[in-house]
């Protein structure tokens, strides 16, 4: 068993095409027995494809998906493997109790019914009917579903998408008892700050790659810059990135485009800017916002 | 068996679900009870109307359960639900399973049920007479339970009322569930081709014997299915990826 849980989850050289649009374009990604892992990147970045392929839903172009040393379709027929995916509404006439019973009755050592109702914070809706909820009381249903199976690797697509905020904070809680037992977590989402509190660490990928790897810590200061633009007349680039917090400059005519690293430097640059270069006008201080940061870490690709 | 609760919520399902059980047993009963009642005291082709009549209808409502219950799988696909379960340790033979099983169940139901208002316009039948017609009732339904399941992964939801209403009634017409529609010249070699004749004749069996289902019976409901049987292992294909 040791040895099995060693093993991992191996995805190597996947591709995906559709027609005549490259959905992944070769990911090679080892995660570890126990990591917390999301997959962050905006829409299309091939995130769903990435999942759909290491559940063996989508068969890749080319490349191979090892789960614990087992193909997806062998994971999956031993009750490894539970997931939320993107999905719309539940199947009718079954109350949300049956519902849970009845995917719990398909895994080999389901967590019990009533905790996973409580824990999903469902359990006053018990016995309602499936089709009679709201959107984010289904998408507690789907965690329900998920954290019921109790299964070794956890799949999650965008799973707090129809959540409110209270919502959020039960979803999260819940994932964190899950990953505290040891189990493997895998979670797509296009909000970093999800990502960057709740997973060890942060595939971000962009148009079917991946473009980088780390620690939250790592990956934020590499996406969680600033952008500061203003007109500065006269002024030259090099007196701009000489300014204190500024991480580099852009000039066209007197437009600069200029950027930080974080909050606080930027903070802290434009404080400075506006002492040395009274003139300056036209200001606007934006988050990178993931996107930007995605065409930046991109850029090289993109130019070609 | 792993699956059994999953067969048990099907079946729960199918029994809860409303429009299924007027489409297969109101419709059908309806229709008999108006159309046999009024007509109680005639004879059609040597036999009295309300028996005459009960085996078809008893056909057409087996014929709509069995092909219904396939046909659900179309809304279990657009919502993504297949999906959740392919995720899951369920086989997809226990999956089909659940589907044929409960339309057979509700099959059986549309039957019973006509039986009964027969028996109330004053059918009589020996247990023979009622066992036999079953017997092939279930057999002839078997390219219907799989033409279901066809149809689930070929239409989509929103069409698939107006499709299953539009097949089960052109099925039943040429069959003959209304009453004979021919019997003699070319229309006649290509109803006898046709699955529903030979349902409509596994419910005469009822009253003129076990004679009524030739060998040709046989090849016609092994031939449709098998022809079926494939169709569906290619549409099925078509969403999952192999190996």
């Amino acid at each position: 068993m040791e040895t099995v849980d060693r093993m991992g989850i191996r995805l190597t050289n996947l591709t995906k095409t559709y027609a005549d649009v490259r959905a992944v374009r070769g990911i090679n990604l080892s995660i570890n027995p126990g990591e917390t892992l999301a997959l962050l990147g905006p829409n299309g970045a091939g995130k769903s494809t990435t999942i759909d392929m290491m559940l063996g839903l989508i068969r890749p172009n080319t490349g191979s998906v090892s789960l614990f040393g087992k193909t997806p379709a062998e994971a999956v027929q031993a009750g490894m493997i539970c997931g939320m995916l993107q999905t719309g509404s539940l199947p009718e006439y079954l109350s949300i109790r049956e519902l849970i019973t009845m995917i719990a009755s398909l895994y080999p050592d389901p967590l019990g019914v009533d905790e996973v109702l409580s824990h999903a914070g469902i359990q006053a809706l018990a016995d309602r009917p499936t089709l009679k909820l709201s959107g984010g009381q289904t998408q507690r249903v789907r965690m329900a579903i998920a954290l019921v199976a109790n299964s070794d690797l956890l799949v999650l697509d965008e799973p707090t998408a129809a959540l409110d905020v209270e919502g959020r904070r039960d979803f999260w809680e819940s994932i964190r008892a899950v990953a505290a037992r040891g189990k493997t977590i895998i979670f797509a989402t296009h909000y970093l700050e999800e990502a960057d509190a709740y997973a060890d660490r942060i595939v971000l990928m962009a148009r079917g790659s991946i473009v980088a790897d780390g620690p939250p810590t790592e990956i934020k200061a590499r996406v969680g810059g600033r952008t500061i633009r203003c007109t500065l007349p006269q002024v030259s680039r090099t007196d701009v990135e000489s300014v204190e917090g500024v991480a580099s400059a852009e000039q066209r005519g007197d437009a600069f485009v200029i950027k930080c690293t974080d909050a606080a430097t930027s903070d802290a640059a434009l404080r400075a800017l506006l002492v040395r270069f009274p003139t300056a006008r036209d200001i606007e201080v934006r988050g990178a916002g993931l996107e930007e940061a995605f065409l930046d870490l991109t850029g090289e690709e993109e130019s070609q | 068996m792993k699956g059994g609760a999953y067969v048990h919520y099907e079946v729960l399902r199918t029994l809860r679900n409303r429009r299924f059980l007027v489409f297969s047993l109101a419709f059908p009963l309806i229709l008999y009870l108006s159309i046999a009642g009024a007509h109680r005291h005639i004879l059609q082709n040597g036999i009295p109307f309300p028996v005459y009549y009960m085996t078809g209808m008893a056909a057409w409502g087996a014929m709509t359960s069995v092909i219904s219950a396939g046909a659900r799988i179309s809304s279990e696909r657009q919502v993504g639900w297949t999906r959740q379960l392919r995720i899951t340790p369920l086989k997809t033979s226990t999956y089909f399973f659940a589907k044929i099983l409960t339309g057979y169940m509700m099959a059986v139901i549309s039957i019973v049920v006509l039986g009964l208002a027969g028996v109330t316009l004053g059918v009589h039948l020996g247990a023979t007479g009622w066992l036999t017609m079953l017997g092939y009732l279930l057999v002839g339904l078997i390219p219907f339970a799989i033409m279901g399941i066809v149809l689930g992964h070929l239409v989509k939801p929103d069409s698939l009322g107006p499709a299953i209403g539009g097949i089960t009634s052109l099925f039943a017409l040429l069959g003959g569930v209304f009453g004979p529609l021919v019997t003699g010249g070319a229309l006649f070699v290509v109803v006898k081709a046709l699955p529903s004749y030979w349902l409509v004749q596994a419910g005469k069996s009822a009253l003129e014997g076990a004679h009524v289902w030739t060998s040709e019976a046989w090849i016609v409901i092994v031939v449709w299915s098998v022809v079926l049987a494939r169709l569906g292992v290619r549409v099925y294909r078509r969403d999952v990826p192999k190996g």
